[in-house]
């Protein structure tokens, strides 16, 4: 048993490094690292670079335009692009739609979607929760009625992150309430401009506008665009979950969290000395990084099982929970540290130390973490039926 | 022994209960935050007709010679609708700390305006590194002539750009930590040499680092003894800092009877989420939690005015220790509880979220204050 990468990873993560330090545009750096939102543009631009070294989509298998890595060499990756500060790529195509192309799409939908999505031609939002359907997903309401060669959507989708940048949504949408309510949902690609389709801002507690209510009348949408088969949505959307496992925890950025509020109790001082010698605060930062230790070793043993070509064990159920769970405690001390200068709100430049300027809307916005992509209570109902046999009824 | 509030009481804290229900419902509320530094003198001149101005002050002083029970009273009402108008820093802080500490003629130049609604103050003590202490004071006041000349910067003063007339803390002597030697001095906003930048805050108040360039100050601008500046503001922030404890409890109550009252009525899996006993369980955390806040601050309002600082001090540390903690849970399980609607800015309870975190750093953490007990209880034994 060893952690040790091999001389060729090692090598591996040194030509990572080497490229990070040269390629990552300083502005993009100084921003990710103090926490501020990026635009859109900034995100593609950085997106093409990344691609233009065959490095954006690091999932994907080779024939697709991967590189081909193995899990480790992708966790490498991972580390070495948070230990630069780059932006995480928040693209809902290479992450989450792809996979699912890959494994259900039809051959046209293959050819004509995926090199857009590596391209970043593609910017695509998620169409999956609804007002009435949060951690019940499965009672999903928008309906999609046939029509012809055409589907006739009509309904709501809440909570499309960045569907305001968006030119596709891909959605689970209604096309049978018969039977099972799981049975008659089916998974649809529609592109935004489509007449009847209309996304409403919805601003976030920090005060930003990330999130939107997406709305459909009479939106039609040619069948071409049902991804798998009719009735087969759920199944599609669950392949998902169990893709990508490695970087759910967060475990590389929360590092980087760690070191950069590390810097700040070191550079910045209160009543004559730096906030790291105050006791209680240098505690507080302690445990988080031991409680950040504790993630990251589940989290290598769930690449280690992954790398070997196993299945990842019953530790991998945790990494969304604890992970979060470590996100939330960096920010919470993030606003610690900051003391009164965590109260002025998106105030002028200068009004105080630069690190500090942004850490109440990180503190604001990572409350999210545990709601997002299944909340707490839903991964912990998950864990206690299917980990623990806690299944009654 | 009675916890009964009299009648007095009762009446104030029904008006105030009042004017939130008719006039600051989350939509009226809205309507303030877009204004200039959040600040609506329609309002201010609403309270000082309602007298609420006066509360803390003595009749002699054209007050309604309330007490502490009173001003918690009208905090707590002002909590739960989340009151954007610098009460806490202009009447309590500021008013409270002349109303102790002035001299005759300063009250009589400041009291009756402040009173009246038509004059605000701000203490300015906090300052770039000076994080909860206040007697970590590096701004200098050097004599001059009759009067002295202030120079230093101090940062993040709540109501500074509402201010007409600055409490600024500076040292006349001793080193940077010293407890002696520290001096409050009252300066014009407009003076030469005062340059405010204000900003808002992320509960939707204001606030704004202030820069003192030799600004010329007479000898009757001197509030108390030269160099005896901190006891009075020590005291000063203790009364201010009760009174936000107060103002949390009332949001705290609100967002934990929001959630409680959403468990109920959001449909999830076909039954209300109330029905889930993991939500339950936590609901009652939230519950309890205020409940037990309810106790610190009533304890803390008896025993802020205990002429024994040491008592004062080790009191108010204790309210503000176990309230923080407890906003915090209830801030964070509240938008936790509503899932994503909780995240938005449509909903109020993202609004208690802010005002309550901004609440946890006010005048010293949790951390600050139980470190402040824990030197207090180690130094009586």
């Amino acid at each position: 048993m060893n952690i040790d990468f091999s001389p060729e990873e090692l090598a591996f993560q040194q030509e990572v490094r080497s490229w990070f330090a040269e390629n990552l545009p300083a502005e993009l750096k100084r921003k990710t690292e103090l926490g501020i939102m990026l635009s859109k543009d900034e995100l593609v631009v950085w997106q093409r670079i990344l691609n233009a070294q065959g490095w954006l989509v690091t999932g994907w298998p080779k024939e697709y335009g991967g590189p081909d890595w193995t899990p480790t060499q992708r966790y490498i990756f991972d580390m070495e692009r948070a230990r630069a500060n780059a932006p995480i790529g928040l693209s809902m195509g290479i992450i989450m739609l792809g996979p699912v192309l890959m494994a259900y799409g039809t051959q046209e939908q293959k050819d004509y979607y995926l090199p857009r999505i590596r391209n970043c031609e593609d910017w695509w939002c998620q169409g999956y929760s609804e007002p009435g359907a949060g951690s019940d997903l499965a009672s999903l309401k928008t309906m999609a009625v046939s029509d012809g060669d055409d589907y006739i959507v009509n309904g709501s989708k809440i909570w499309t992150t960045y569907g305001h940048w968006a030119n596709r949504i891909f959605c689970l949408v209604r096309t049978s309430t018969e039977g099972k309510k799981q049975e008659g949902i089916s998974f649809l690609l529609i592109d935004m401009d489509t007449p009847g389709l209309e996304v409403r801002p919805i601003v976030s507690i920090d005060g930003e506008h990330h999130l939107n209510e997406t709305f459909f009348t009479d939106v039609r949408v040619p069948k071409k665009n049902l991804v798998g088969k009719e009735g087969q949505g759920w199944t599609v959307a669950k392949y998902l979950l169990t893709h990508e496992r490695t970087t759910i925890a967060g475990v590389a950025d929360s590092k980087v969290h760690m070191a950069n509020l590390k810097r700040m109790a070191r550079e910045n001082g209160a009543n004559g000395e730096p906030l790291m010698n105050d006791p209680s605060l240098r505690q507080k930062l302690a445990k988080a990084e031991i409680n950040l230790l504790a993630l990251e070793y589940t989290n290598l043993r769930t690449l280690a099982a992954t790398a070997a070509g196993k299945a990842p064990g019953p530790e991998s159920s945790l990494l969304k929970l604890d992970g979060t769970a470590v996100q939330q405690q960096l920010s919470e001390l993030g606003v610690e540290l900051s003391g009164q200068y965590a109260w002025p709100w998106k105030a002028d430049d200068g009004v105080g130390p630069d690190e500090f300027a942004a850490t109440t809307m990180r503190y604001a916005f990572t409350r999210a973490a545990t709601i997002y992509g299944g909340s707490d209570e839903v991964q912990k109902n998950v864990i206690a039926k299917m980990v623990l046999g806690l299944n009654f009824k | 022994m009675h916890f009964n509030l009299s009648d007095e009481q009762k009446l104030i804290r029904n008006a105030v209960d009042k004017f939130i229900r008719n006039d600051y419902s989350f939509d009226a509320r809205k309507k303030v935050l877009a204004l200039e530094n959040g600040f609506s003198p329609e309002h201010w001149r609403q309270f000082a007709d309602m007298g609420w101005l006066g509360i803390p002050f003595s009749e002699d002083q054209g007050g309604l010679g309330g007490g502490v029970v009173d001003i918690v009273q009208v905090m707590e009402a002002f909590g739960t609708g989340m009151v954007l108008e610098p009460y806490l820093s202009a009447i309590v802080l500021a008013g409270g700390l002349i109303a102790r500490g002035g001299s005759a003629a300063q009250q009589e130049a400041l009291l009756p305006a402040l009173i009246g609604g038509e004059k605000l103050l701000a203490v300015a003590y906090t300052e770039r590194e000076s994080r909860f202490n206040p007697a970590d004071v590096q701004t200098r006041a050097e004599k001059s002539g009759d009067g002295y000349l202030i120079s230093g910067e101090k940062a993040v003063v709540l109501g500074a750009p509402t201010a007409d007339a600055l409490i600024v803390s500076a040292r006349t002597g001793g080193g940077r930590l010293d407890t002696q030697g520290i001096s409050l001095f009252l300066v014009d906003s407009k003076a030469p040499g005062v340059e405010i930048t204000g900003y808002r805050t992320m509960d939707g108040g204001c606030a704004g680092n202030v820069r003192l360039n030799k600004v010329q100050v007479g000898a009757d601008a001197l509030i108390g003894g030269e160099g005896a500046g901190f006891a009075l503001l020590d005291e000063a922030v203790d009364h201010a800092t009760v009174a936000a404890c107060a103002d949390a409890l009332g949001a705290m109550q609100s967002a934990m009877r929001k959630t409680v009252e959403y468990l109920k009525t959001r449909k999830q899996f076909g039954v209300p989420i109330g029905s889930f006993q993991a939500l339950q369980h936590r609901a009652v955390d939230l519950f309890t939690a205020v409940e037990a806040c309810r106790s610190m601050v009533l304890m803390a309002s008896l025993k802020v005015t205990d002429k024994d600082p040491v008592a004062r001090r080790m009191a108010v540390s204790a309210a503000k220790q176990f309230v923080g903690e407890k906003a915090r849970l209830v801030a964070q399980q509240a938008v936790q509880m509503h899932g994503g609607i909780g995240m938005t800015e449509e909903l109020d309870i993202g609004h208690y979220f802010r005002r309550l975190t901004m609440f946890c750093a006010q005048f010293g953490t949790t951390d600050y204050h139980l470190k402040r007990y824990a030197d207090l209880m180690a130094a009586a034994a």
